[in-house]
């Protein structure tokens, strides 16, 4: 499978296929990620790359295998414990995916509500994480209002505030400027230094180059192609 | 709970024209129920006093003389809860008759014999019904000593039969509107459910619980109901005082009738309900939305 050593991975895929309408998405994948790994997921559109993310946070259920993440086997996870692994995770997607009608705090804050922590915490985290992204000054604006750049950096506040132990992020950078996409990928290596694992799907291949640290994982026609460590 | 309250607050204000909607048609469904129940409850009071509560007048046989009356008691009582027992011999009638109709006294003073017979008048403890009322009676009348029973069986008893067909048209006309007041706030719900789809799948990916995604629509569903219900119930109260001053102004010298507003207990009760009515509606459309 690979040279990792298993007694730290956070994540386990055993022969993990997901086919639609009986066509593979992905096909036979076996991966073992370490904790506070950084995983580079690439490949050409179409590939499979957000399909293995999607599987991870139980967006689409696998059609054979198995995936356990932190020992928790996906397949025995009922739908009441499901929200309790998506928090686990925090997720960034190239559309963003915020909530258009909420401030840029709202969208932050949604993550620790959801878990129930109290209002005080919330309000200091989230102001934290705000200037940390460089968004502080803009918390009380809505989305709509920022540039794509900004809103990618809103995601990110998003996705790390409830400091998960596994970033997913889907095309981080694909509706951004060059200057915009190393800023995201360098907050995404900020969190993955602090302890993190962070599997970022991409097909661009200048984000790659830039990259200093990781796991390459190529992947073409739903099948792992090639693995390659980044120095 | 208190950042539920607040987002149900806030998708209130963002969705207003689809709220208020709802609240007035809650209000106009309560409204409807509202006016049968005050009607229902003011005509029970005033049949009740018609009734004299649950008064009824025993006649006698001819040959009644008062030492059958100790054991015509006590077989009275077996038959029932009896609150009060006057006799009223023949005398006594007619000469109370005498005295209420004292333009008509030569016509009475030329009859040659009392043509009143013997009575009881009798008070139950306690009925629930114009039936109990005629069921004891039939009882009373079965006993050799008594000739007949007077609780206003006649026209009374017409009239609770009109009654209670209104009353069956109510429960079918408040049911109707029930059901379209479910119908509109479970479309609501449905409607600002659709709106904010994305928000929905967003607060999933971050690990909300599906109560947490449920709750402000639940407590909208509540908050339409509760001021839907407290709109319709202010409105039949402004109706309930513009009728009555102006029934006691023109009418009150001609006729005595006593309306009352609806009780505190049954305000709340419809209250309650319209609450409740709020709350089914969100549970029967996320239930569907969310299956």
């Amino acid at each position: 499978m690979n040279d990792i050593d298993t007694k730290n991975s956070i994540i386990r895929l055993f022969n993990v296929s997901k086919r639609y309408k009986g066509k593979f998405a992905l096909e036979n994948i076996s991966l073992d990620i370490e904790q506070g790994e950084f995983i580079f997921i690439s490949g050409p559109s179409g590939a499979g790359k957000s399909t293995l993310l999607k599987v991870l946070y139980l967006a689409e259920k696998v059609s054979e295998g198995q995936i356990l993440i932190d020992g928790m086997n996906l397949a025995r996870i009922s739908s009441a414990r499901l929200p309790f692994l998506r928090r686990r995770f925090g997720m960034v997607f190239q559309d963003f995916k915020l909530i258009p009608t909420r401030t840029v705090f709202e969208n932050v804050a949604l993550v620790l509500e959801a878990a129930g922590e109290k209002p005080s915490f919330i309000r200091k985290k989230v102001m934290q994480v705000l200037r940390t992204t460089g968004m502080e000054k803009k918390a009380k604006y809505y989305p709509p209002t920022l540039s794509g750049g900004e809103q990618q950096r809103v995601a990110v506040a998003r996705a790390v505030v409830g400091d998960p132990s596994i970033i997913l992020a889907d095309e981080p950078t694909g509706s951004l400027d060059t200057k915009s996409a190393q800023a995201i990928l360098d907050f995404l290596m900020e969190y993955n230094k602090r302890g993190a694992t962070v599997l970022v799907a991409s097909h661009n291949l200048h984000l790659l180059e830039s990259s200093v640290r990781g796991r390459n994982i190529e992947i073409k026609n739903g099948r792992i192609e090639r693995t390659a460590k980044m120095l | 709970m208190a950042h539920f309250v607040k987002k149900a607050f806030s998708d209130i204000r963002s969705n207003r024209f689809l709220n208020l909607i709802t609240i007035i048609t809650i209000a106009l469904s309560i409204l409807v129920v509202s006016i049968f129940l005050l009607f229902f409850e003011n005509s029970s009071r005033i049949i009740e006093s018609w009734n004299q509560g649950g008064r009824a007048m025993v006649y006698l046989v001819d040959n009644f003389t008062l030492d059958m009356l100790p054991e015509l008691k006590t077989r009275m009582k077996a038959l029932g809860d009896i609150d009060e027992m006057v006799y009223i011999s023949k005398e006594e009638a007619f000469d109370k008759l005498k005295n209420e109709m004292s333009s008509q006294t030569t016509f009475l003073k030329n009859l040659k014999e009392n043509p009143l017979p013997d009575a009881l008048e009798i008070r139950m403890k306690s009925y629930n019904s114009f039936d109990e009322i005629q069921q004891f009676a039939e009882k009373i009348k079965a006993l050799e000593m008594v000739d007949d029973v007077e609780y206003g069986q006649g026209w009374l008893g017409k009239f609770l039969n009109i009654f209670n067909l209104f009353k069956i048209t109510g429960y079918a006309m408040c049911s109707m509107f029930f059901l379209i007041a479910l119908f509109i706030t479970s479309n609501t719900v449905r409607l600002a459910f659709y709106s904010r789809k994305l928000e929905v799948e967003i607060m999933r990916l971050v690990g909300a619980s599906e109560s947490f995604i449920k709750a402000p629509f639940y407590v909208a569903g509540l908050f339409q109901g509760f001021f839907g219900g407290l709109l319709g119930l202010l409105v039949l109260l402004a109706t309930y005082l513009m009728i009555s001053s102006g029934i006691s102004q023109n009418l009150a010298s001609y006729i005595y009738i006593d309306i009352r507003f609806l009780s505190v207990k049954m305000i709340l009760l419809i209250i309650m309900a319209s609450t409740f009515l709020g709350w089914f509606g969100c549970y029967l459309s996320l239930k569907q939305i969310l299956k």
